[in-house]
């Protein structure tokens, strides 16, 4: 039996113990003595949200493939294990090998979202590996980070030694080889780094130094050592239908987010919406084969046991092979009663009568995304998703038995107006209007219309990265505008409206475009007892607020102004693909209300052909 | 619950839960098998209607903390399978502390089912290293406790308090010396060699189930607070041992021998006749 870092008293006096334990069905474990590398995959959420991540299961199946590596995974701990830790100071461990994560010779932490940042430092303080980058011995473990929030590092520069800046498939394995040999020659730290900045898409923050304007902007960035590159190379797998997947994915032992096979169809999206980073930063849309997802379903499914697949993806209508594998799972895996689950679909024809195949139509509900109340700023942020083609499909949905339907928009998007918020509550109500037009005996009572607005947040390496962002009074003025409307529409009673925070809104804005001299407000919010702001029974914005104050940092500064079209913004030494020429294009074009086409349609030269794959080189239609 | 249109094979699943098992709940413990069974291919029986699922049944939750060698479910399957596969096919995709021990087919019938039959089980209980209580002799304090006629216990229910004899319940219990296991109808290979040096237990055999339901840990805790011991919820490992039915009292089927049967004549229902669940079920061959 696998010994425990945590004692059965322990154990039995926290909420869900097995979020500690490890040894669930398709856990790798190795012997610690028989690997050259011991790598700690991080999650920095509790086990539930950080078991249902795709990208840690690819790079820890990716990993342990390697004889000399072995990859175990660690989350963060609840608050009440956090505390009981902190008391008894207990170290923090991996869940394969119960072994402290300080014996390791990698910590990897994948940054999803902004609101994790404080639950990084948690991590380090309690595996007892110093926070700061600068301040940690030969023998601490490297600590590198990864994933969409590391597209713009900084805010994070001096907790890490590493960034890996792109998709975890191409240089991790270079990365392995270099720590090896380095570690066999005595290599020093420093050194080690220095050498792996040569690798592309690996940045060393530590490499790099910022200079500021006396009026606060980036004077300069650039590195401190004439080998070191001066920019960073974003890293892309082109080959999809090759790319490693995992074949037997973890199956945890507690119900977590993710209780799925999970299949990711295709990566990236054609669309280029405005506003979305991950629409931008995918670039070029690369679709797996129809043969290699058959393939993979089959193989995940008789692996985990899941009695539900999931196909992933950013908008899964627009890949090519649907009614494919839609099909194929259907007629393999009725007789077993396997759902299937189909997010990011766009209401058509085919979508429902998919949906009506796979799903209780009584019980579900159709998503629309519209984002925006008026056609003019749908036209801004480029959401070409038009209100006739919205009001078709919900009638079509509601003549096939729908009756639930809801309803995404933002709000405090650049130029919106009164007027456009209003419009949110005209075009809900004029999807109920289309339902009670249906005859009262062909309808299945009341529909229920649920609108939900969050407030934008301005991304690096969008159309949008320019935006000013606005005051937490402001956003609840927005929201109260789209609620009073509501209330004044004729089936109001059909119509149902929730609303996000403001206040880590404001804080998400701040992280996402914040640069190096925002490490000491998240440094200082952690000491005055910050984590999980990702959750709202944790969440305190005066306490944030007072973090601010005490690291003489200034929010406005970096919420509340329109940047510069030639500002240096922190992000900028990264290359994406999509260039920056192109973005001030496309900030102009929101301005003058005008869309781009989509990549099927005609190539806007976003700059992501210099890939030389995926959609960039396929046929137009 | 009812299977879709197929005629199916009623099946009784014995298996351990042991080592860090011990803090998955029971919810999971079924969900874990529902995956198992998915994984293992065993062709398993659905309900009908819009949101099929798996025709599965458990004989008695176990209580985070509790280990187990003895825990039973209840499934259909639409293609029989023999016990020797089933069991081959589901230990092959296990995880290490649960392992499947027996595959029996059962007769049909809602008054067949282990969660309606459960009528008592047995426990061993040690003390967790630290919370030996120091005072007392546990062997005589076993016995001097068993021997009584009458155990009045105070138990709250949500209107009131009170008295509840729970001598009735106990139908079995002794003391269990160091270095030994006790001799319940545990599987001849569950853990009796890997356990050999364990410290000294109390055996309980305890009336559970539906009608009557008692908890080893209330057991120890009065026994201990005779002595002026505080109760202490992480004082005991518990091992539960064998599920029992009474064939004494109902009218059951018996496709097998009796070989798993132990007949009492002491305490309370003089017709008891206790009969594990896996002995009521037949090896599929």
């Amino acid at each position: 039996m696998r010994k425990l870092a945590l004692s059965d008293e322990i154990l039995l006096s926290i909420e869900k113990p097995a979020r500690y334990i490890g040894g669930e069905v398709n856990s790798v474990m190795k012997e610690k003595d028989g690997v050259s590398v011991r790598f700690a995959m991080c999650f920095p959420d509790v086990y539930e949200i950080g078991m249902s991540h795709l990208g840690i299961q690819i790079l820890y199946d990716m990993f342990n493939r390697r004889e000399d590596v072995w990859c175990e995974r660690v989350y963060s701990p609840w608050v009440d294990l956090d505390k009981l830790m902190r008391e008894r100071q207990i170290p923090l461990f991996a869940l394969e090998s119960q072994d402290p994560i300080r014996e390791f010779d990698f910590l990897g932490i994948t940054l999803q979202y902004e609101m994790c940042y404080t639950n990084v430092l948690q991590i380090l303080d309690l595996s007892g590996i110093p926070l700061l980058a600068e301040e940690r011995g030969d023998n601490c473990p490297i600590v590198i980070g990864g994933g969409p929030c590391a597209y713009n590092p900084e805010p994070l520069a001096v907790f890490f030694d590493l960034f890996y800046i792109g998709e975890g498939e191409t240089v991790y394995d270079e990365l392995f080889d270099l720590y090896k040999k380095c570690k066999e020659n005595g290599v020093s730290r420093k050194d080690f780094l220095r050498r792996a900045a040569q690798i592309p898409g690996i940045y060393v923050p530590s490499l790099y130094e910022v200079t500021y304007n006396e009026d606060g902007t980036i004077a300069s960035f650039a590195p401190t050592e004439p080998d070191i590159p001066a920019v960073i190379e974003k890293q892309v797998q082109m080959d999809m239908t090759g790319a490693p997947y995992p074949d037997a994915p973890i199956v945890p032992f507690i119900k977590v987010t993710q209780d799925r096979v999970v299949l990711e169809i295709q990566r990236g999206c054609i669309r280029g919406c405005r506003f979305c980073q991950a629409g931008m930063i995918y670039r070029p849309l690369r679709e797996r084969s129809l043969a290699c997802l058959k393939e993979h379903a089959d193989k995940m499914l008789a692996s985990t046991g899941h009695e539900e697949i999931s196909l992933s993806s950013l908008s899964s209508s627009d890949y090519s092979e649907l009614p494919g594998i839609v099909n194929y799972l259907i007629d393999q895996y009725q007789d077993e009663k396997i759902n299937i689950s189909l997010p990011s679909l766009r209401i058509d024809a085919f979508s429902l009568d998919v949906m009506s195949k796979v799903q209780d139509v009584r019980k579900s509900s159709l998503t629309f995304a519209p984002e925006a109340g008026s056609q003019r700023l749908r036209d801004v942020i480029n959401k070409g998703l038009t209100e006739e083609v919205i009001l078709q499909g919900a009638d079509e949905a509601f003549h096939g038995g729908w009756n639930k339907v809801k309803l995404y928009f933002m709000l405090g998007l650049p130029t919106e107006t009164e007027e456009d918020r209003k419009e949110i509550a005209h075009l809900a109500e004029k999807i109920a209007e289309k339902y009670y037009e249906i005859p009262k005996d062909q309808r299945n009572g009341k529909c229920q219309i649920t609108v939900s607005t969050s407030f934008f947040v301005p991304k690096p390496f969008t159309p949008l990265q320019w935006a000013s962002m606005f005051q937490p009074g402001d956003y609840l003025g927005f929201a109260k505008t789209v609620n009073h409307e509501i209330k004044e529409m004729l089936n109001q009673k059909s119509i149902r409206y929730n609303w996000h925070h403001a206040d880590v809104t404001l804080l998400e804005g701040v992280f996402a475009r914040g640069d190096r001299r925002i490490a000491d407000v998240i440094l200082e919010a952690y000491r005055l007892g910050a984590l999980y702001d990702a959750w709202t029974e944790y969440w305190d914005y005066d306490r944030w607020l007072q973090a601010f104050e005490n690291a003489g940092v200034d929010m406005d500064f970096y919420t509340m102004r329109e940047r510069g079209l030639d500002e240096i913004l922190p992000w900028d030494f990264i290359r994406v693909g999509v260039t920056k020429e192109f973005l001030k294009k496309e900030w102009q074009k929101a301005h003058e209300e005008s869309v781009t086409p989509n990549c099927r349609e005609k190539c806007s030269g976003c700059g992501a052909a210099a890939y030389r794959g995926g959609v960039c080189t396929m046929r137009r239609a | 619950m009812k299977a879709e249109g197929v005629s199916t094979v009623k099946a009784r699943v014995k298996f351990s839960k042991q080592g860090n098992m011990k803090f998955i709940g029971h919810l999971d413990v079924m969900r874990y098998f529902q995956k198992a069974i998915r994984r293992a291919g065993i062709d398993i029986a659905y309900t009908e209607g819009l949101s099929p699922h798996m025709i599965m049944s458990f004989a008695s939750p176990l209580c985070v903390g509790l280990t187990s060698d003895a825990e039973y479910m209840d499934i259909e399957l639409r293609t029989p399978v023999s016990s020797r596969e089933a069991i081959d096919a589901l230990n092959r995709v296990s995880v290490e502390g649960i392992t499947v021990t027996g595959f029996y087919e059962i007769p049909e019938g809602k008054a067949n089912k282990a969660m309606t039959l459960v009528a008592a089980a047995d426990y061993t209980v040690r003390f967790r290293a630290g919370y030996e209580p120091e005072k007392i002799d546990l062997k005589s304090a076993v016995e001097e406790f068993y021997a009584q006629d009458e155990i009045l216990v105070w138990k709250k229910t949500k209107k009131s308090e009170r008295e509840v004899d729970i001598r009735p319940m106990i139908y079995e219990m002794r003391y269990v010396p160091a270095a030994g296991r006790s001799g319940a109808q545990t599987e001849p290979d569950s853990a009796v060699g890997k356990k050999a040096l364990d410290p000294s237990a109390v055996f309980l055999r305890l009336a559970s189930g539906s009608a009557a339901n008692l908890k080893p840990e209330l057991v120890m805790d009065t026994m201990l607070g005779r002595y002026g011991i505080e109760p202490s919820p992480l004082a005991y490992e518990i091992n539960r041992c064998e599920l029992y039915a009474d064939t004494g009292s109902e009218k059951l089927q018996h496709p097998a021998e009796h070989d798993g049967k132990a007949e009492y004549e002491a305490g309370a229902g003089a017709n008891r006749i206790l009969t594990s669940l896996c002995a009521l079920g037949r090896e599929i061959l």
